[in-house]
């Protein structure tokens, strides 16, 4: 891979990983919500929808780029590369 | 980040009330060798880790040990649920009514509620793994304590002999991740602001 790629390679996993928060995020707030406004429809069905997209995303972003939790079947095991959250990787 | 899952690590269904066994096991939540302690004390010390095995082992079991602060306050809780008033006189909890109702509160065997004091980190990762080993021991003593106490009660043994078995694994794994530290440090010089500088 030349730098190009390599960048390029790196602008596509900050993206995907500000995705993943975002829905992270979204499927958090709206289960909090529903928590104690079970029968919402509109929550529900937004729920759904992004608890969907995040589901599909983390697959993709784990297929490329490595784990995001220890329950992700892998070939070889890259949960000890570098960096972690708290040293800059993943922030 | 976290998610929560919602099954116990390991099933408990405890179908006899017992408050007094309640009473000793709580320490395994709040207690000095408790769950809780444990989860602070490694997700503490994996920050300043010099290797990525020493990080990732501190994170995993720190995760863990979060599950079984789940396991113990759930015997806790199915232990003391129903109780009557005079059970929970006779168990001694009397005290314990007055301040916490049937809540689940984090405090030792003997009523000192948890502290921050219970947990290490020294800014020395040779001093945390080895006070890592020791926390293992200390909390696989007090389950084989336990395990002494609930003798009569299977229900409660069971969960109680994984979570036994489970500090013996994490002894394992800290006394390799020391190893790995040690031969990190051996390999070349190793600097740290709050560490001194080996030719001093």
């Amino acid at each position: 891979m030349n730098n190009e790629e390599y960048k390029c390679n790196d602008n596509l996993k900050e993206e995907m990983l500000m995705q993943i928060r975002e829905l992270k995020f979204a499927v958090v707030e709206l289960a909090e919500y529903l928590d104690t406004k079970p029968d919402d429809r509109r929550a529900l069905y937004l729920h759904n929808e992004y608890a969907r997209k995040l589901r599909d995303l983390e697959d993709k972003y784990q297929k490329m780029f490595g784990p995001l939790t220890i329950y992700c079947p892998c070939n070889k095991w890259r949960w000890l590369e570098e960096p972690w959250p708290w040293e800059g990787g993943n922030y | 980040m976290w998610t929560y899952n919602k099954v116990l690590q390991y099933p408990i269904n405890i179908k006899r009330k017992n408050p007094m066994l309640a009473k000793f096991i709580i320490s395994q939540y709040g207690g000095p060798d408790g769950e809780l302690a444990a989860s602070l004390r490694y997700l503490s010390q994996r920050f300043g880790m010099p290797d990525e095995k020493a990080k990732a082992i501190l994170n995993d079991i720190g995760t863990e040990e979060l599950a079984h602060l789940e396991m113990v306050g759930t015997i806790v809780h199915q232990l003391t649920k129903d109780a009557t008033i005079e059970e929970i006189k006779a168990a001694g909890l009397g005290p314990y009514y007055t301040d916490h109702g049937v809540d689940v509160y984090p405090q030792s065997a003997s009523g000192v509620p948890f502290t921050a004091a219970y947990i290490a980190a020294k800014g020395d990762p040779i001093a945390n793994l080895q006070e890592d080993l020791a926390a293992e021991q200390k909390a696989r003593a007090t389950y084989e304590k336990l395990i002494d106490l609930c003798a009569d009660n299977p229900d409660v043994l069971d969960p109680l002999k994984f979570l036994r078995q489970r500090e013996i694994v994490h002894f394992q794994r800290f006394g390799e991740a020391l190893r790995g530290v040690q031969d990190k440090l051996a390999e070349r010089k190793f600097y740290m602001n709050n560490m001194r500088n080996e030719e001093e």
